[in-house]
């Protein structure tokens, strides 16, 4: 590996420095479960690594029921799965979570690096897109917030400008009755995900509210199943309903044949996994 | 340019220079001469360099050694001693749990986090605990007999 020079930073704004004053020879560094085997692999060898690990507030991990959840840039997958607060009100998460590498690498890799790195299988995308979640990012200019589904730009790429750091996750609150299912298909425990899909559905009377359905390794990014979702929306559901918003999310998604396996069988599986996900969501909500 | 950290293994206090580059497995062989954990891969894929690094396993070899400034390291060395071995490794000598034993020493770090954290597991549950640590000769069976045995042992 190429040497570098390594800075922890103890703010924000000292990291976004370090960012600006080194442009595009700098990279940030969390978990660094991807970083690492880059730079071991020589295919990113930047002449700075920028330590976001000693920022106190990244952090963070905290709930409450007026403005859900936040995630800080430094939070683990370990301690995404292990928080009472995600397991009880964001339950597909912990899910996800818990399905990333191995628990050696859950208890380095933080969620918001997975999701810098976007790549289009990231295991907690769909469950985090389900959610909607939204992005807050720090730069030379001030901060912005980006919607998560507007964060992927394609395999690998984000919003992000080069001076630019992701500092967290915030989930919106959960809105009364919820449901949930998360399903992915995998060859072995610490693979990447084929295709995995999650629904979050809330309801009121015996109808679908809000319904939201994440998919992943499908498409260029992870990707919202909108169609199905509409199929489902403001609708009292039925096994008939379901089929069909198994269906329309097949129809959504246009993935490709790879090493892993073919993009047929990634359609068939979004199909089955996405209508198995509304079961479980349903079931939640004692609909059907 | 080499930077100096102080770093706590298995109790010990140690300062040594280390480049930027250096992970931590490389740190704790090379330098530490803590020759226990093994280099699998160096992808973070087989756990044969687990170690527990402020109460958690980690696969040393996807952590550089400055991040690891300051923190507390548990190598395989730091668990029992030679006349007052560990239940975990009492087990696996008991079981059969190694063969070559190449793997042993991260799957016996991994065996005792799992049971720190759930003493009475499941077949199930132990197979998924130590899925981060691969095995090319036993098939797994005794590992997973050890590590039951181990956390009968341990809950009297």
């Amino acid at each position: 590996m190429k040497n570098f020079e390594y800075f922890a930073p103890a703010s924000v704004s000292e990291a976004v420095g370090y960012l600006q004053q080194y442009s595009g020879a700098a990279r940030v560094l969390a978990g660094g479960t991807d970083l690492f085997l880059r730079m071991r692999h020589r295919a990113l060898m930047p002449d700075v690594i920028i330590d976001i690990k000693r920022i106190p507030e990244l952090s963070d991990l905290h709930y409450n029921p007026e403005h859900g959840l936040y995630i800080g840039a430094a939070v683990t997958h370990a301690g995404v799965v292990a928080d009472a607060d995600v397991q009880q009100h964001y339950g597909a998460l912990a899910e996800a979570a818990s399905w990333v590498g191995s628990r050696q690498t859950r208890n380095r890799g933080t969620v918001v690096g997975n999701l810098c790195n976007a790549s289009p299988a990231a295991d907690t995308a769909p469950a985090l897109l389900a959610y909607r979640a939204s992005v807050a990012i720090a730069g030379p200019n001030g901060t912005r917030e980006v919607d998560l589904d507007a964060f992927f730009q394609g395999p690998g790429q984000t919003v992000l400008d080069a001076a630019e750091i992701v500092t967290g996750l915030t989930l919106p609150p959960r809105q009364g009755n919820q449901g949930w299912g998360f399903f992915r298909r995998t060859r072995t425990a610490i693979d990447i995900a084929l295709v995995s899909s999650c629904a979050v559905m809330t309801s009121t009377n015996g109808v679908c509210d809000q319904v939201s359905i994440g998919l992943g390794a499908v498409a260029p990014t992870p990707i919202r199943a909108s169609q199905a979702e509409r199929v489902l929306q403001g609708q009292q559901p039925t096994a008939e309903l379901v089929q069909t918003a198994g269906q329309t999310a097949a129809a959504e998604c246009s993935p490709i044949s790879d090493v892993r396996c073919s993009g047929d069988y990634r359609k068939s599986m979004v199909e089955v996994l996405t209508r198995r996900c509304v079961q479980s969501a349903l079931s939640m909500l004692h609909l059907l | 340019m080499k930077r100096l950290i102080t770093l706590n293994v298995n109790g010990r206090q140690h300062e040594v220079a280390i480049e930027p580059r250096q992970s931590l497995l490389q740190v704790l062989r090379e330098e530490l001469h803590y020759t226990g954990t093994k280099e699998g891969c160096s992808e973070g894929e087989c756990g044969a360099c687990t170690v527990i690094l402020d109460g958690q396993t980690v696969d040393s070899c996807l952590i550089f050694g400055l991040e690891a400034a300051g923190r507390e390291v548990m190598t395989i060395e730091g668990l029992g001693a030679d006349d007052a071995l560990h239940p975990v490794q009492q087990a696996f000598v008991d079981h059969g749990g190694a063969q070559c034993g190449f793997c042993t020493p991260g799957m016996i770090l991994a065996a005792k986090a799992l049971l720190e954290q759930n003493p009475n597991p499941t077949d199930e549950e132990i197979r998924w605990g130590i899925s981060g640590n691969l095995c090319r000769c036993t098939g797994y069976v005794k590992i997973v007999e050890a590590i039951k045995a181990a956390a009968a042992a341990m809950q009297t």
